[in-house]
């Protein structure tokens, strides 16, 4: 078995931390730390949209947007969207809608902003995991949480939640996000190089490890709604 | 849900498709190469009535600090006004940003383009290749297109000369060293059936889509979901389709 940088097996993830609540004004909020990335998710809403000429007569309207804070990464980087962040905010929308009832409340939006404000690697993952969580400690009615990691191959060895110069030894990176109840994946992204065959299992990993992040999500709803 | 919507999606639970196609069928292919004379390579392809022309320019410049013994590659993807009456003038909007990060994806991973060959000066100066896609008209399935014309637009290009600082476009001597021919097929969900190469109108009813970048060696090297969620078997069959069609398309290009 391949040792890992930081010591871990293939199929461990880096310590999680989930904190639903963290944000007096919004509606729901969530902090998401894997390691040491940390991201924080707001969620506004369900409310008025403005401007009204994006208002969908008979639906709610998702709005994502991701961003990473300027002292989140080594290089300070340039506040502001950027090609890579309005992608990222496009595939955590798609990732998030399949898991809400959107055609209840027309003319509406839901907001949900999420700021990386440390990065070592799953940004977009743990922005995920973090909205989802919000999404949830806002109230509004969910199929079912959605969790999300990447999980990638270094050498022949499947390998689960990508840390520090992992990201760049690897040969595929395949990011998801995945709805446990339903067995729907809703975030499918990949960039390396793996043979179709192979796919699988990363994919297994992936789902699986999504599968422990529910059940953290799930714990810390808990703790702040169950007293 | 409009009616059209409703008709394509009714068709398609029946695996038929409104222009008598079948499920794996694609439109009539067209690719002309060299159409931009000022441009180092370009292409012209058309999927039915989707157009698209890419544009290969090269310029020099400083490395990135993290490679600077490689060349640096760009895509940029144009969603002009003139080719749908959805597209607006302003800056690049999400879906174009997403369709140049896609191709951009299939042709880095598969290292297509040999960056190291690239570099005139270390830390200094290497060579800067710029692939513009301009949408002419959009009638659907807009990622593959555009990837197929990169892809034959950077195996026709030639490199300028670089003397005394500065860059002579007037006498290409070299080809750009370019290696594989990575194939982006898209697949799209309709009423829970698979298609390839879907014009607008399935689009606009389609419920989730799959681009995924295929090397020679039949190797994924990208991979992009968009819309609605999808089972792990179904994204098997998606990836067994692809392949499938990769093969067909990669024997067009040269």
């Amino acid at each position: 078995m391949v040792k890992r940088e930081d010591g871990r097996k293939p199929d461990e993830m880096r310590p999680i931390e989930i904190k639903a609540g963290v944000i007096k004004n919004a509606d729901g909020s969530a902090m998401v730390k894997f390691g040491k990335t940390i991201a924080i998710a707001a969620v506004y809403g369900p409310r008025a949209m403005h401007p009204r000429r994006m208002q969908e007569p008979d639906r709610t309207v998702l709005r994502c947007r991701y961003s990473m804070v300027p002292f989140s990464t080594t290089d300070r980087c340039r506040p502001g969207p950027s090609r890579r962040s309005t992608e990222i905010s496009k595939v955590t929308r798609e990732a998030l809608e399949p898991a809400l009832f959107l055609d209840e409340i027309p003319k509406t939006v839901i907001d949900v902003f999420i700021d990386v404000i440390a990065a070592d690697a799953g940004t977009r993952t743990t922005g995920i995991n973090a909205a989802s969580v919000a999404l949830a400690d806002a109230g509004i009615p969910m199929r079912d949480l959605v969790a999300s990691v990447a999980a990638g191959k270094i050498g022949k060895e499947v390998m689960v939640d990508l840390a520090g110069k992992e990201e760049e030894e690897t040969s595929c990176d395949v990011p998801i996000a995945y709805m446990p109840r339903s067995k729907q994946v809703t975030l499918l992204q990949m960039d390396g190089d793996i043979p179709v065959k192979d796919f699988n299992d990363v994919l297994k990993m992936a789902t699986k490890s999504c599968e422990q992040i529910y059940k953290k999500q799930k714990e810390a709803l808990g703790e702040r709604w169950i007293k | 849900m409009n009616i059209q919507e409703q008709f394509i999606k009714d068709l398609a639970s029946k695996g038929n498709r409104n222009d008598g196609r079948k499920e794996k069928d694609y439109r009539e292919i067209i690719i002309e190469k060299d159409v931009i004379p000022k441009a180092e390579g370009s292409a012209r392809v058309k999927f039915g009535d989707s157009e698209v022309i890419v544009g290969v320019k090269m310029g020099v410049g400083a490395p990135f600090g993290d490679k600077p013994d490689s060349g640096v590659m760009m895509i940029g993807a144009e969603l002009s006004p003139i080719a749908s009456p959805d597209f607006e003038t302003g800056p690049p909007r999400e879906d174009s940003i997403e369709l140049a990060r896609v191709v951009d994806r299939g042709i880095r991973e598969s290292k297509m383009i040999d960056l190291e060959k690239l570099c005139i000066e270390k830390g200094e100066k290497v060579w800067m290749v710029f692939i513009d896609i301009q949408i002419i008209n959009h009638d659907g399935n807009l990622i593959d297109v555009a990837a197929l014309a990169a892809v034959t637009a950077l195996h026709n290009s030639k490199m300028p000369t670089y003397e005394k600082d500065v860059v002579n476009y007037e006498k290409k001597t070299k080809k750009l060293p370019v290696r594989f021919k990575p194939i982006t097929i898209t697949v799209a969900k309709i009423s829970g059936k698979f298609f390839v190469d879907t014009t607008l109108e399935e689009e606009n009813a389609m419920d989730s889509r799959v681009s995924v970048a295929i090397k020679d060696d039949g190797n994924i090297c990208a991979v992009q979901k968009g819309g609605d969620s999808l089972t792990e078997s179904e994204i098997h069959q998606i990836f067994d389709l692809a392949s499938e069609k990769a093969k067909e398309l990669r024997k067009l290009i040269n």
